[in-house]
């Protein structure tokens, strides 16, 4: 696209509406895992030899067995093995370089675009205005390269449109690009163009910087914004350990042990296996916690975590749809919380890492709650946050409890938690508690909620009770709280009804930095864009 | 269409006071005239308003493609019994007999506790006797209207009606609309949702 003035207000020179390429590196760090194969069969293959060489004494104890070695230099094929081994590394690396040279994207005023694949070619292209975040991936590898991925999260299923990879100063300046072009705000003048590096010495340039990186974290911009919440690294491992699966564990263990002492020892062998398995879990849940932070930046609430991979994930104001401040059993007596959300992250719900994502608070005391529900939930006031902590999270106390609850003729549908179950209507939000012995707070933002349901089955009419749904984007909030009176059921499901519809006509959140008319330029943009992509 | 003033629980201000009525009397052209409700009195209220029911061919459409399974599901059991000579093929055939026929017995009456009711701002669908459910979808998070009619709905005239919003869990699912109350139904959504268009 050669509109000027778009081309003017952009800054970074990877989003100036010109098609570029990724990283040069890119070949290398996706050709990556098929040279740990190749190499792989060639070291497991002379793995014998090699001891051979090292320790002569070990090799005379035993005669090597036929191997494709032997073979080789039996029948002086040298040369040849290694001519193969040869070609195919370079077919593959050709391949993905290939790749690499039809791989191009652009960024125009309105979209995101990428091309690529060599002999099937895609084309995707994701308007801004629908993107629902921005998350800036560094694996440990490519952080030694420099290199980053950037994935701008889309609305639907699989609709996310991957960077693999960018230097990470490109990275930074595209993400904040995007996110400035989604906000609705104009770009900012032409002002740093300086900032652009050759890419082929920058490849290089960057190692010494990415190494500086590595150990001060994965942000190192001047106005990296200081989190609101610093999680030492103890309680971190301590919550870990004290999850749900701790609880399993045991029981497991106990079983074990009980097996062997009424059958046969051996069982108890088993054991191994399991604390393996276990430490394994602990290892990842831990390492992909840690260095958490989590900042207000004027593009969104900026999530950093990982400590091998590190995760930058930009989520722009209005993209959640559903918070859930949780405390397990065990965490009761160190009054820990943690916080996860319903968002669209571009994934479908079984997948491994959209449960990763869903967290924004791994652990925290209540006043890191507060906190972070602040910079996603501004709005809040201090009598507010007083009222939800002391009804929501561990109400109820007395009669002054606000919440609709489970009357008294239904306590059998909730035995333990009758008293706390409930839901309370708020001018911008339907809170739902629940649990007593695993406390459980929902709350979905009117503004964001797509439908409110109400349903009832045989059991709940017997008892005059009714549930309430409220139906947010897929994720791992749910949304519905039973055994409810019927009758203030049914007013609290009318009065949302009505609530939604006021909140989403006055919400603005999606374009959420844009004047308050909303200016016709961008759509201009828009058309002409369309017939060029379609060209 | 039924109007229900008797219900307990009204709410005067509600906003059902000022409906969206498209098309005089397209809508309820050949549907049921009365929302069957469960008997108890601890049931969800209908609320007021004005409910929208489903066209009566949808029961004839439901029972000969249901029969028509049936049938299939007893000729091939008969083929298994007699030309195979297998036994306990009845078993399944059995089962699957008891609980077809279950279905076309209260297949009438559910399709009598569906109904839609077209408010100012939102859709309020409802359906089922046994398990209620109560649905409000405001206009402005439709994200499509799907229209499906199969071979046999379009001999008796009927039409699936689909709402698609940003949550998979909304689930409104008109069957057995009549096709000039599903068209009409389908563009006035569409006008509807354009003017009170929201983000996600």
């Amino acid at each position: 696209m050669t509109d000027p003035a778009a081309v003017a207000d952009v800054r970074s020179p990877l989003s100036d509406g010109e098609w570029h390429r990724l990283h040069p590196l890119t070949p290398v760090l996706r050709g990556g895992l098929f040279l740990v194969v190749v190499l792989g069969i060639v070291i497991t293959n002379l793995r014998d030899r090699i001891i051979g060489w090292l320790f002569p004494a070990v090799a005379d104890l035993e005669r090597y067995e036929a191997d494709p070695v032997d073979y080789v230099v039996s029948n002086n094929l040298i040369l040849l093995a290694l001519v193969a081994v040869l070609a195919v590394l370079l077919l593959l690396l050709g391949g993905f370089w290939l790749s690499w040279r039809f791989h191009t994207l652009r960024i125009t005023g309105d979209d995101v675009e990428v091309r690529s694949g060599i002999l099937f070619r895609t084309h995707r292209r994701a308007p801004l205005d629908r993107v629902q975040g921005v998350n800036l991936t560094r694996p440990m590898v490519a952080r030694l390269l420099g290199a980053a991925k950037l994935e701008v999260v889309g609305a639907g299923l699989d609709s996310n449109v991957k960077l693999e990879y960018l230097s990470t100063t490109n990275a930074e300046a595209l993400r904040a690009d995007i996110l400035r072009l989604a906000s609705g705000r104009q770009l900012a003048r032409a002002s740093d163009a300086a900032g652009s590096v050759p890419r082929g010495r920058a490849a290089v340039a960057t190692v010494s910087a990415a190494l500086t990186g590595l150990i001060d974290g994965a942000e190192q911009p001047v106005a990296e914004p200081a989190s609101v919440v610093h999680i030492p690294p103890g309680r971190l491992i301590g919550s870990r350990l004290l999850s749900g699966s701790t609880l399993w564990l045991l029981v497991v263990v106990a079983a074990i042990i009980v097996g062997s002492v009424v059958g046969t020892p051996w069982v108890l062998f088993t054991l191994v296996p399991a604390a393996l398995g276990f430490a394994a879990y602990w290892f990842r849940t831990i390492t992909r916690a840690l260095r958490y932070s989590i900042a207000p930046t004027p593009s969104g609430v900026r999530i950093t975590f990982g400590l091998f991979t590190t995760i930058t994930e930009t989520l722009p104001p209005g993209r959640v749809h559903a918070f859930e401040i949780r405390q397990p059993l065990l965490w009761r007596g160190c009054g820990w919380w943690s916080i996860r959300v319903n968002r669209l992250s571009g994934r479908s719900a079984n997948d491994a890492q959209s449960q990763q994502f869903a967290d924004v608070l791994p652990v925290g005391t209540r006043d890191d709650v507060e906190r972070v529900l602040r910079l996603f939930l501004p709005g809040i006031s201090a009598a507010q946050w007083q009222e939800l902590v002391v009804h929501g999270l561990l109400g109820p106390h007395d009669e002054s409890d606000p919440y609709v609850t489970t009357p008294r003729r239904a306590w059998w549908l909730r035995p333990l938690s009758w008293r706390r179950n409930g839901v309370l209507l708020t001018p911008d939000a339907i809170l739902l508690r629940r649990g007593l012995i695993w406390r459980s707070l929902v709350i979905l933002p009117l503004a964001r909620l797509q439908s409110v349901a109400l349903s009832q089955g045989p059991i709940g009419r017997s008892q005059k009770a009714a549930t309430l749904t409220g139906h947010t984007v897929a994720g791992q909030v749910p949304g519905a709280v039973g055994a409810l009176d019927r009758d203030a059921a049914v007013a609290v499901w009318q009065r949302a009804a009505r609530a939604v519809i006021a909140a989403a006509a006055s919400d603005r959140s999606h374009r959420w930095d844009a004047a308050p008319p909303a200016s016709p330029a961008p759509i201009a943009i828009a058309t002409t864009d369309q017939e060029e992509g379609r060209a | 269409m039924t109007n229900t003033p008797d219900l307990p629980n009204q709410d005067s201000a509600s906003p059902t006071t000022t409906d969206l009525e498209p098309g005089g009397g397209v809508l309820d052209a050949g549907t049921y005239d009365r929302l069957l409700e469960p008997r108890s009195a601890n049931r969800l209220p209908l609320g007021d308003g004005t409910w929208h029911l489903l066209s009566r061919n949808y029961v004839w459409v439901r029972l000969i493609s249901t029969l028509a399974v049936l049938a299939l599901v007893l000729a091939a059991a008969v083929v298994g019994a007699v030309l195979l000579r297998l036994g306990w093929v009845w078993i399944p055939a059995g089962v699957v007999t008891v609980v077809t026929v279950w279905t076309l017995v209260i297949l009438p009456r559910q399709a009598r506790a569906y109904g839609y009711q077209l408010r100012e701002d939102d859709l309020v669908f409802r359906r089922g006797i046994l398990w209620q459910r109560m649905v409000a979808v405001p206009y402005g998070r439709m994200q499509l209207v799907d229209i499906t009619h199969g071979p046999l709905d379009r001999v008796f005239g009927i039409a699936q009606l689909k709402l698609v919003t940003a949550a998979a869990t909304t689930g409104v699912v008109i069957p057995g609309l009549t096709q000039p109350a599903a068209e009409l139904l389908r563009d006035t959504l569409i006008a509807v949702a354009e003017t009170r268009r929201t983000g996600l």
